[in-house]
């Protein structure tokens, strides 16, 4: 009912013409970043999601159609962006300083 | 109101001297129930929400005598002080701190920030296995002061306080779920009319901990919250609400707070009741 989907690359059963997923890498010097906190801030910067990157520093939220700010949280260093996004899939590589 | 913190709340420094205590149980509790097998806090036992927590068939808790079953078996007793934690800064920890108070277990704390805090401390997570002796736990009837149930949800509504803690966008109906999951939902959206939305976040700082008592009562009082009046919180399926429900009533000391676990999923599925919109 409520468990996190595996952060993965599978996007089998979700329904794309309605959903607005937002994935990515996270990165820092070109290399992924496992277990980093990545943070999906809605257009007023506030706080709407939370997932963990995966083993291969991959995330996945789904939102809406709109603007969104990822902010990543690691022990290493933390790093912030603004997308806009839409329906369907939106890649988003997020690198951390 | 006088702040229980102290005895409510761990912080990762207490919690690494008390690891060996044989009278101190460390329960993980995940929303990602995978996580604790990765890597765990040393001694802890694992705990599944939707498993070992819900009702295999109809929406509710398990019974007195299956959670007594399920402590027993644990290795949980009576007499022991429950430390829980868990990813996702405590949503679900907490969660399972209001369904241990709401079977009436004496001493539960939550570990201040959870598996976040601890992971990024740089702190040792184990992959041994655990097990524990069996005890046998005898739990209370249900505390049915800290569980709110559809009705009084719906009879609440401009006259007690009713604290939306899910994000602005679910608030106002823009999103149906948060947003780390599909938003293909049933319900409506929207909120429970006359509800004031304080979302659970604003209630922890980035790391998972809880922001400071002076810092919890202002947040509160400036969104409107009348100290007067009883309080439902609720969320989408009350785990959030619960990280909401233990700052009033476990750290604030507010007296008469339930949760509402049926929350949006159940609200926002009912014929007939009133919905509001927007922000």
């Amino acid at each position: 009912m409520c468990g996190a989907p595996p952060q993965g690359r599978s996007l089998e059963g979700v329904d794309l013409a309605r959903e607005t997923v937002i994935q990515g890498h996270v990165l820092r010097a070109g290399n992924p970043v496992p277990s980093a906190y990545i943070r999906l801030l809605d257009d007023n910067g506030e706080f709407t999601a939370e997932v963990q990157s995966s083993a291969d520093g991959y995330f996945r939220f789904f939102a809406a159609p709109g603007t969104w700010t990822l902010r990543a949280l690691s022990p290493g260093g933390g790093g912030e962006r603004t997308l806009s996004a839409d329906r369907g899939v939106n890649e988003a590589e997020l690198q951390l300083s | 109101m006088t702040s229980k913190r102290a005895d409510v709340l761990v912080d990762a420094d207490w919690a690494q001297e008390h690891l060996e205590d044989a009278n101190v149980v460390f329960v993980e509790v995940d929303e990602d129930v995978s996580a604790y097998d990765g890597g765990h806090i040393a001694g802890a036992v694992k705990l599944d929400w939707k498993s070992e927590l819900q009702d295999a068939v109809i929406r509710d808790f398990v019974s007195k005598e299956d959670f007594e079953s399920l402590l027993s078996a644990k290795g949980i007793g009576n007499d022991d002080t429950v430390v829980l934690y868990g990813g996702n800064n405590n949503w679900f920890a907490a969660y399972a701190y209001w369904y241990f108070k709401v079977y009436g277990h004496a001493d539960v704390r939550l570990l201040d920030g959870g598996r976040k805090k601890w992971e990024l401390d740089g702190r040792e997570l184990s992959t041994d296995a655990v097990s524990r002796d069996a005890t046998t736990y005898t739990a209370q009837e249900q505390d049915t002061s800290i569980r709110a149930f559809r009705d009084e949800a719906l009879a609440s509504i401009d006259t007690l306080n009713l604290v939306d803690v899910r994000s602005p966008d679910e608030f106002s109906g823009k999103l149906l779920a948060p947003a780390h999951l599909p938003q293909e939902q049933s319900q409506r959206g929207g909120h429970i009319p006359s509800a004031i939305n304080v979302p659970w976040s604003k209630a922890a700082n980035d790391d998972g901990t809880f922001k400071s008592d002076d810092e919890l009562r202002t947040l509160y009082a400036d969104a409107g919250l009348d100290d007067g009046r009883d309080t439902i919180a609720y969320c989408r399926i009350g785990e959030r609400s619960s990280h909401t429900w233990f700052v009033l009533r476990e750290l604030l000391g507010h007296e008469n707070v339930k949760n509402y676990d049926g929350s949006w999923t159940e609200y926002g599925s009912l014929v007939g009741v009133p919905i509001a919109k927007g922000a």
